[in-house]
């Protein structure tokens, strides 16, 4: 089972009472990019075994979104954060960086 | 005017807790954030300080809840909901915020007893021996949104109206007695 914490309420939120956004710190391309751009925004994902960054929303509780920095293959939560960020905080990704010393960064 | 009727009509149930829908109950729910005249505007209302994150303030009849970062939950008598959106709105001119009356929008519902929480237990992904008092959680009841907080040796649980009928299901079969955990 999953828990995140919502950055915005506080609880502690187990995976029913959430929503899921699927990859988060997606870059929009929409008129005027290109057709490969806007395939790629489209409908390449990372979908990693691993690290991956996910938009989550508090469906049942707050109702806000928000985003959280997880492992998909040990589901270990580093973190959750706001989503008024356009890349992870650094604490985040230090927490990150000490738990995975072979992490390539999340771009 | 018509008389103001619940979902249920005051529907009960006795088993290892007692389930009661009360009201109609006046609720407003105002939506607002970073607002000057808002502890001003919620305690003319309520009589209540603005309660702070996933809190409620109880004043006898009356509460302000936190629902989320720019949405609280005015309880006030029935009769006074249109009063209360008056001063809201007199209190807050000018200020970008919503107050809508959705006392007919919800059902509310009592579980009162010693074994009141193991009804909700079964119910909610919560736990309800670190649920402080005056604390409004909201989560789910089975499948549907609701909000829950601990008052006067009872839970108080508020979910929509056009559900009130699954919930009054749920809490009933959960208070079965015999099936205390």
């Amino acid at each position: 089972m999953l828990i995140l914490e919502c950055p915005y309420c506080g609880v502690k939120a187990e995976e029913t009472e959430l929503s899921p956004g699927y990859e988060a710190h997606l870059k929009r391309f929409g008129p005027g990019s290109s057709p490969e751009e806007f395939e790629a925004y489209m409908f390449a994902r990372k979908n990693p075994k691993g690290v991956h960054f996910e938009r989550w929303r508090h469906t049942y509780g707050c109702g806000k979104w928000f985003l959280a920095a997880r492992c998909t293959a040990t589901l270990e939560v580093f973190g959750t954060y706001p989503a008024q960020v356009s890349e992870p905080p650094a604490d985040i990704i230090a927490k990150i960086q000490a738990r995975r010393p072979d992490w390539k960064g999340y771009k | 005017m018509s008389e103001p009727v619940s979902a249920l009509n005051g529907a009960s149930f006795q088993g290892f807790a007692s389930i009661r829908e009360i009201g109609p109950l006046g609720m407003i729910t105002l939506r607002a954030k970073g607002v000057k005249a808002l502890d001003k505007a919620v305690k003319a209302v309520t009589g209540t300080k603005l309660p702070a994150t996933r809190r409620i303030e109880v004043n006898g009849d009356r509460a302000c809840g936190w629902m989320s970062p720019d949405e609280y939950l005015l309880i006030v008598p029935y009769a006074e909901v249109a009063a209360s959106l008056a001063s809201l709105a007199n209190d807050l001119k000018g200020e970008h915020h919503l107050a809508v009356d959705v006392s007919d929008a919800r059902a509310v519902f009592r579980v009162e007893g010693d074994k009141a929480a193991d009804v909700l237990r079964k119910l909610s992904p919560v736990d309800f021996d670190k649920l402080e008092p005056g604390e409004l959680r909201r989560t789910r009841a089975a499948q549907v949104a609701a909000a829950m907080w601990a008052q006067d040796g009872g839970f108080t649980l508020v979910c929509f109206r056009s559900v009130a009928a699954y919930v009054m299901g749920l809490l009933t079969h959960s208070a079965q007695p015999g099936s205390e955990l």
